[in-house]
């Protein structure tokens, strides 16, 4: 193994400030497929939490949990397949890999949060990417969004098999996505920006048995 | 449909989510300019077709991302283990019902012996 590590490495935001709105990777299927809105008789109710701040974080496990831990104040998972949330659960890290982890953080926040990850790993050998703009997340609730994914993904997600903490990346309708469950009633779904469309129309489709709507 | 331990993610997953990548364990050779046509040949396009008990490659495709080996019977399909890259198998051809333990033990410390030698090697 060599000793040296990259010193110099492109940082800059993602999401700069313009006249242009960004817009989420679903914007398009919103427009063209439509919202159904949530109703009563809704038994799964689909709401995208559009915009997050999305990071790859690769490297050592030892080295990455101290530098998350001082700056976010919480560490990475232990395990493999599960997911980490802070206090108020408005940021996660779920593991990917043994070598890789997912950090969502609210939108706005994650080029900081790059920028003091980097501060505290010093010439550590990692590696960190922005893939906010690549991927957005979907959460879905109501008492048949377990069957909804029944129907789209040959994973076991029977509470057995799938508790609270568990996150995943599977195979979902033919595409792939990471499946992740940080509450008990809610599921979430990190899907990729070139799989948004498919998916939205597939899970509208699967959802259209049990009424499902869209939260604006 | 097979359901495939990865030991990487520590569960099993369904095949679907993982991709064959051919028979493992093939060492490049270590100089290549030194090698003939024939062993450079076998290197790069010959593979073993064997009845019985085959290592392979595969990778957690969707899923860890991650390549590790199997060991497969391929009379039966059966797969006999799921292992990570740089382990030693525990069924061969030699061994169609698993090695004995204390072989298994003696090559772990071997192996580390033999880690511990080359990274000294490295640094020196």
């Amino acid at each position: 193994m060599s000793d040296h590590t990259a010193t110099w490495y492109n940082l800059y935001d993602a999401r700069p400030h313009s006249e242009v709105p960004a817009e989420s990777p679903l914007a398009w299927s919103y427009h063209h497929s439509g919202r159904p809105s949530v109703s009563q008789k809704s038994r799964v109710v689909l709401r995208e939490r559009a915009m997050a701040g999305h990071l790859i974080l690769r490297g050592g496990a030892i080295v990455l949990d101290e530098a998350v831990r001082g700056v976010l104040g919480f560490g990475l998972p232990g395990r493999p397949n599960t997911l980490t949330l802070d206090e108020r659960g408005e940021r996660s890290i779920q593991w990917l890999s043994p070598d890789e982890w997912l950090l969502i953080v609210p939108g706005g926040e994650e080029f900081a949060l790059e920028k003091r990850l980097r501060e505290a790993l010093g010439d550590a050998h990692y590696a960190i990417v922005n893939a906010s703009g690549g991927q957005t997340l979907i959460e879905l609730t109501g008492d048949k969004a377990r069957e909804l994914l029944m129907k789209s993904t040959p994973y076991d997600v029977h509470p057995e098999a799938f508790p609270v903490g568990k996150g995943v990346t599977t195979v979902f309708a033919k595409a792939n996505l990471i499946l992740r469950r940080p509450t008990e009633e809610r599921w979430e779904l990190v899907l990729r920006r070139s799989f948004a469309d498919y998916l939205y129309r597939w899970i509208l489709d699967a959802g259209a048995e049990y009424a499902i709507g869209v939260e604006e | 449909m097979f359901h495939i331990y990865c030991p990487y993610c520590e569960e099993h997953r369904e095949e679907e989510e993982f991709h064959a990548k051919g028979q493992a364990h093939i060492a490049r050779p270590a100089d290549p300019e030194a090698c003939s046509d024939e062993q450079w040949g076998d290197y790069l396009f010959f593979r073993d077709n064997p009845r019985g008990i085959h290592h392979e490659l595969w990778v957690h495709a969707v899923g860890c991302r991650k390549f590790f080996n199997i060991t497969r019977n391929t009379v039966s399909y059966e797969i006999l283990e799921t292992y990570k890259m740089g382990e030693r198998p525990r069924f061969t051809a030699e061994h169609p019902e698993g090695k004995p333990a204390e072989t298994v033990a003696a090559e772990k410390v071997a192996d580390e012996a033999d880690m511990v030698e080359r990274q000294e090697g490295v640094k020196a």
